[in-house]
């Protein structure tokens, strides 16, 4: 499959601040492509040079054979922005929105209202055409928000953390939209700080920490670098010493990581059945009581904390 | 084109449904017209002018009917509500008062004023003299009224005298009377005239009939003062609904959509400009038929209209170029629209001021505006606001073209 977008040694600084730095990878036609990372980590400045917002401050892009430099209307044409902060004018209607932004991307007359209708239809909003954006839940205003993105058929979609700030209804239903965009032969670029919906959603992940794109592959590929690693996670009380525990548990065979996130210590180790033990009499010796354990077979987030040493929630 | 056009057009709807701003765009300056109306007695009796009577002194020095004429007028009923005069004997004992400010002018008819305009029974006249009229710099528009009243006077006088001289002449041809009875009747004539008020408005058929000296409302200064202040208001709350968007995200929305800055800039313009417009036309029919309001010539105030709005439109970007946040905009919006206000003389009349102020005033379109309206309102055509309509223009398109050079070096149209 041909590669509708590719990104060469992309680079973006702010100042003495490396935002995004000599990144480089390419979307194939048709694929869903997540930049997984934490906050902060570069995936909206990624996003932001790739839709011709801002200028690379070195490299280049290409999207459907039009770079972001030379020819940013013709990218503008083709892609499709679902910006993370709800981008849409709360005085107007669903429907005063769409038409708005339709015409901004050069429809009209019947082929806009056609199109209206239709994307009204598949965010679920038909029955709320006529009402203003500033009556709507916080899932109503996403699901315009990504209706707005749909309404010229982009060939490329980039969705920048679109379930950020929404109930777990509302999360499923753009999840499944997503997947149902793509069986469409839609091609999607998702930014996430979410582990589990880059693993639900992705044909191949790049893994994004300050600005350095650390890994890139398909979940097997990225896993697999994890090698026989699992993660134990001890969750405990909101008192008690996760650090301490976290930094005891370091010195027990076994354990090559230990980390904490919130309230839970995470070992990533090649045998949970060798350190579970361990683990328990080290908590106990503390007098710290262990709330739950919860054994995770390698997955994107034991990857990435093999690869930085954090969670993605750091 | 059809982009800008959009983009404007969303920015109007999107001002009307804005309640707390339609508050202050519409219901604030007609409330302040309103109450200002009041308190200067504007709604008092139909034939108020609602300023306090302009005191004048009267200095007589004309033996003729003329003169006494022109005394007659100030004292006529036709001005009882509008001045106050008084008569001296002495010239320099009325400029004395002027000079201290304790009447607005002094009107000086010389002696020999009838004589140098009413032939004698030789059908002479003496040589032409002036009627002085001194008034107090501090008062230009009481000056003004007085001045006005003087320049009708002696129209008509003139017009008059030339009635009188076609009437004998056309009697002398037609044989109704003799040539040398010509001087005789001319004086006759003229003498009638001076007394009677009727005999102008009969001298007045060559198309002049009609033509009355305007009535000066004081709401005709104050709703276009008002309505110039809140027009700033509008602006600058438009400059700033393009820091809101780019804070909201519906400006980066709009620059990653195959339009260029350029484009969205216009837009945002135009949507200023139409917010602007729609605000002060909607106050003027307002006024018009609430407050019975005469604006005057409905081109001449369009025209005023929209070059007025240009340059408020100008002081709107450039503002919004320099500042960084919504807030700081609507903070520093509402200084601007308030000292602009003071400045361009919203709140009372600006030539009472010192020169340097009224000087300053000229960066305001209040003051260009006001000029304008107030022309306008006292009669006045296209013609006597073209200055105006110029000033306007000129300020729109140099701020217009300063704030572009401040948005690509701030990087304001950058996401």
């Amino acid at each position: 499959m041909a590669a509708i977008l590719e990104v060469h040694q992309l680079v973006k600084k702010y100042g003495e601040k490396t935002a995004v730095n000599e990144i480089s990878f390419e979307i194939l036609e048709s694929e869903i492509f997540s930049l997984l990372g934490p906050n902060g980590a570069g995936k909206t400045t990624t996003i932001s040079v790739l839709s011709t917002l801002l200028a690379p401050t070195a490299g280049d892009a290409v999207i459907g054979g039009h770079s972001v430099i030379k020819e940013p209307m013709a990218v503008r044409r083709l892609i499709g922005v679902v910006p993370q902060d709800i981008a849409l004018y709360e005085e107007l209607t669903a429907r005063e929105n769409l038409s708005f932004w339709g015409q901004m991307y050069n429809l009209s007359g019947k082929e806009l209202n056609t199109r209206i209708d239709q994307v009204l239809e598949q965010v679920g909003l038909s029955s709320h055409a006529k009402e203003r954006i500033r009556t709507f839940s916080g899932g109503m205003k996403r699901r315009v928000n990504i209706g707005v993105g749909l309404l010229h058929k982009p060939r490329l979609l980039f969705m920048d953390e679109p379930t950020v700030g929404i109930d777990p209804q509302s999360r499923r239903a753009i999840l499944d939209s997503v997947k149902e965009l793509n069986r469409n032969g839609m091609t999607v670029l998702y930014t996430t700080h979410y582990m589990e919906e880059a693993q639900e959603l992705s044909h191949r992940v790049g893994i994004i920490d300050h600005g350095d794109l650390i890994a890139l592959g398909t979940q097997a590929e990225l896993t697999s670098q994890v090698g026989e690693y699992e993660s134990l996670q001890l969750e405990l009380g909101e008192m008690d010493d996760a650090v301490g525990l976290a930094e005891t548990l370091r010195k027990v065979e076994g354990v090559a990581q230990a980390n904490v996130v919130d309230h839970n210590v995470i070992l990533v180790t090649t045998s949970t059945e060798k350190v579970l033990a361990p683990a328990v009499s080290c908590a106990t010796e503390r007098n710290i009581k262990i709330h739950s354990v919860t054994i995770q077979e390698p997955n994107l987030e034991a990857v990435f904390l093999h690869l930085t040493g954090r969670a993605l929630r750091d | 084109m059809k982009k800008i056009f959009l983009i404007g057009w969303k920015d109007l709807v999107l001002a009307f449904r804005d309640r707390a701003g339609l508050i202050l765009m519409l219901l604030a300056p007609f409330a302040l017209t309103l109450g200002l109306g009041f308190v200067t007695g504007g709604f008092t009796q139909s034939n108020s002018t609602g300023l306090s009577s302009v005191p004048v002194a009267l200095v007589n020095l004309d033996e003729g009917e003329l003169g006494k004429g022109l005394v007659d007028l100030f004292s006529s009923t036709e001005l009882a509500g509008l001045v106050e005069p008084e008569s001296y004997p002495d010239p320099a004992a009325a400029r004395l008062l002027v000079d201290k400010d304790a009447v607005a002018a002094a009107v000086i008819i010389p002696a020999g004023f009838s004589a140098s305009v009413i032939p004698d029974a030789s059908g002479g006249v003496s040589a032409p003299v002036s009627i002085e009229l001194y008034t107090s710099p501090s008062r230009p528009n009481s000056a003004g009224i007085i001045q006005s009243i003087v320049t009708r006077y002696l129209n008509r006088v003139e017009m008059g005298r030339i009635g009188g001289q076609v009437t004998v002449g056309q009697l002398v041809a037609s044989g109704r009377i003799q040539p040398q009875l010509a001087a005789e009747v001319g004086a006759e004539i003229g003498k009638k005239q001076a007394q009677n008020e009727e005999a102008f408005t009969s001298i007045r058929l060559k198309g002049e009939e009609g033509e009355a000296t305007p009535q000066f409302n004081i709401l005709a200064y104050m709703a276009p003062g008002m309505a110039l202040m809140f027009l700033m208001f509008t602006v600058s709350n438009g400059g700033r609904t393009l820091l809101v968007e780019k804070t909201q995200g519906t400006l980066p929305r709009l620059l990653i959509a195959p339009v260029t800055s350029s484009q969205v800039l216009l837009g945002k313009m135009f949507g200023i400009f139409l917010t602007g417009t729609a605000q002060v036309l909607i106050l003027i029919m307002a006024s018009t038929i609430i407050f019975s309001l005469k604006w005057g010539n409905p081109l001449a105030v369009l025209l005023l209209v929209l070059a007025a709005v240009t340059g408020a439109v100008g002081w709107g970007m450039l503002l919004t170029a320099l500042v960084k946040t919504p807030g700081q905009a609507s903070s520093i919006g509402t200084a601007v629209m308030l000292t602009f206000g003071i400045l361009g003389g919203s709140f009372f009349d600006i030539t009472m001021m010192p020169r340097w102020m009224q000087a300053a005033s000229r960066i305001t379109p209040n003051s260009w505006g006001i000029d304008g309206f107030t022309a306008l309102a006292a009669g006045g055509g296209v013609a006597s606001i073209l200055p105006d309509i110029a000033g306007l223009l000129v300020m729109g398109a140099a701020l217009f073209g300063i704030s572009l050079v401040l948005f690509k070096r701030r990087g304001v149209l950058q996401g």
